[in-house]
């Protein structure tokens, strides 16, 4: 199998996550193997592949979730903003800040929707002013589209928003601690079809400013939003590309295969 | 709309149909022109410059097949980027069609013309209207019109009979004339075609704005 590594061929990719001979393990059982991957920043990439594949773990290395896991072991490298996150001094309180997860189901908190928000700035210690807090808020609802809907609702339950606003409200208490890059676990799986678009046209705008990561079941989606994609097989990253390269004329046939429905 | 950048696309590829459609209607109008003056030079420049709208073509599909592959189209977004790709083949192959008069006008090199041309031009002229105009259905999805333009095909095809008896009378009275008529009965032949290839993209225009694929006109030719 090839391994091939993104974008070496592509000038000014600037890698914002890189990783470099890591391997995981459950166990004894391998679930990642020897993954190089690098992933560029300001585009979204997408990681896909059946299920146990290991895409959902290699995406929570990023942040290093895996932790909270018994009987695991990794190795090799994993770089993030020019920090090897696997030293055993990393902040990983800073790290989760900086690295932010969206998860499958909306888990807005059963809180009001103003201290969803304020959750994470408290417990991160950021900002005390009254004001500055609000502008943040403001701020991050503005860029997921809920503000204009629900500034006068702020008091109001999380819980009694649509499922799309809740996960819209997800992304928002991501972006209120100034993430540097946003890791999403299948992040519409649970929404219909026209919320799921307008998600993902979400995406292409939070784009601009953060680098996204997408895990998704749903390889249409991985096609329609993300700049690079990558087939993951049995823990091995079988192929990364260029999206339409990859969904037009994959290098490898397990690629080609999968995508085209002739296995999995 | 949800999906705002997807229909950027679209509109993106359609402004670039519209752009080859430009190159083709200009490579026209200058075969035409080389072959009444006859201009070597210019013929030259215009059999080099097909490439360019052949380079086009394969820029636009290549979209289209990104676009199929990448976004899942339905409905009438799937139906006008299908309907694209066979719009950018007739245009590509009415270009074809001009870089062959300009291939006829190099064949009569130097030769003093028969007569001066008048028809010929003339079915440029129309080949060239309908052109524009059915692309202009095309994009605004105007059935009307595009049934209207298919029947102007037939004016092309009477001045086709025109042209060609003409030349053939003139042939049978001077035999004389035969190397430089025959070559004028191929250039009038690829006018012809040119309108026909137009009421192609007319059918697609139908297509794409009703979902029904039907001839509108066919040719006697």
């Amino acid at each position: 199998m090839i391994i091939s590594v993104a974008g070496l061929d592509k000038m000014k990719f600037v890698p914002k996550i890189e990783t470099s001979g890591l391997n995981l393990y459950y166990g004894d059982f391998p679930a990642l193997k020897n993954i190089n991957i690098r992933i560029q920043e300001r585009n979204i990439t997408s990681i896909i592949g059946p299920s146990g594949c290991g895409k959902s773990t290699l995406l929570r290395c990023f942040n290093r979730m895996n932790d909270l896991i018994e009987h695991i072991k990794v190795e090799g490298k994993i770089v993030v903003e020019g920090q090897n996150i696997l030293n055993p001094d990393t902040d990983l309180v800073l790290l989760r800040r900086k690295v932010g997860m969206v998860f499958q189901r909306p888990n807005v908190f059963d809180l009001s929707i103003y201290n969803n928000l304020r959750f994470g700035l408290r417990i991160h210690h950021m900002l005390n002013k009254k004001e500055e807090i609000m502008a943040a808020i403001q701020d991050s609802l503005e860029s997921v589209g809920l503000w204009q809907g629900l500034k006068d609702k702020l008091r109001k339950n999380a819980r009694m928003l649509s499922l799309e606003q809740q996960q819209r409200l997800c992304i928002a208490r991501v972006l209120v601690l100034k993430p540097v890059i946003i890791l999403l676990d299948e992040p519409c799986s649970a929404l219909d079809p026209i919320s799921t678009l307008r998600i993902e046209e979400l995406l292409r705008v939070l784009r601009q400013e953060y680098t996204l990561v997408i895990v998704t079941h749903n390889m249409q989606q991985a096609a329609r939003v993300s700049d690079y994609t990558g087939f993951m097989y049995l823990g091995e990253l079988v192929e990364f590309g260029d999206t339409t390269k990859v969904f037009t004329n994959p290098k490898e046939k397990l690629t080609e295969n999968y995508i085209s429905g002739h296995f999995g | 709309m949800v999906r705002e950048r997807f229909a950027g696309h679209i509109k993106k590829i359609e402004n670039e149909v519209m752009d080859m459609g430009e190159m083709v209607i200009a490579a026209i109008n200058r075969s035409v022109q080389a072959l009444k003056a006859g201009d070597i030079p210019e013929a030259k420049r215009i059999i080099e410059e097909d490439n360019l709208i052949n380079k086009k073509r394969l820029e636009i599909e290549e979209e289209c097949i990104n676009l199929i592959a990448l976004q899942q189209p339905v409905a009438v977004d799937l139906r006008e980027i299908v309907a694209i790709l066979y719009v950018i083949t007739d245009l590509e192959r009415i270009g074809d069609y001009a870089e062959g008069i300009g291939k006829i006008v190099i064949m009569l090199g130097n030769e003093p013309p028969i007569k001066p041309l008048v028809d010929i031009p003339l079915m440029a002229e129309i080949a060239i209207n309908m052109l524009k105009r059915s692309l202009g259905a095309f994009v605004s999805r105007d059935v009307k019109t595009a049934e209207a333009i298919c029947n102007k095909d037939d004016e092309v095809d009477k001045l086709y009979d025109q042209v060609y008896h003409e030349l053939l009378t003139c042939m049978i009275e001077n035999p004389q004339t035969i190397s430089r008529a025959t070559p004028l009965i191929w250039a009038s032949h690829n006018l012809e075609r040119m309108a026909d290839r137009v009421t192609n993209i007319c059918e697609r225009t139908v297509y794409l704005a009703t979902g029904s694929m039907r001839e509108i006109n066919v040719s006697r030719y």
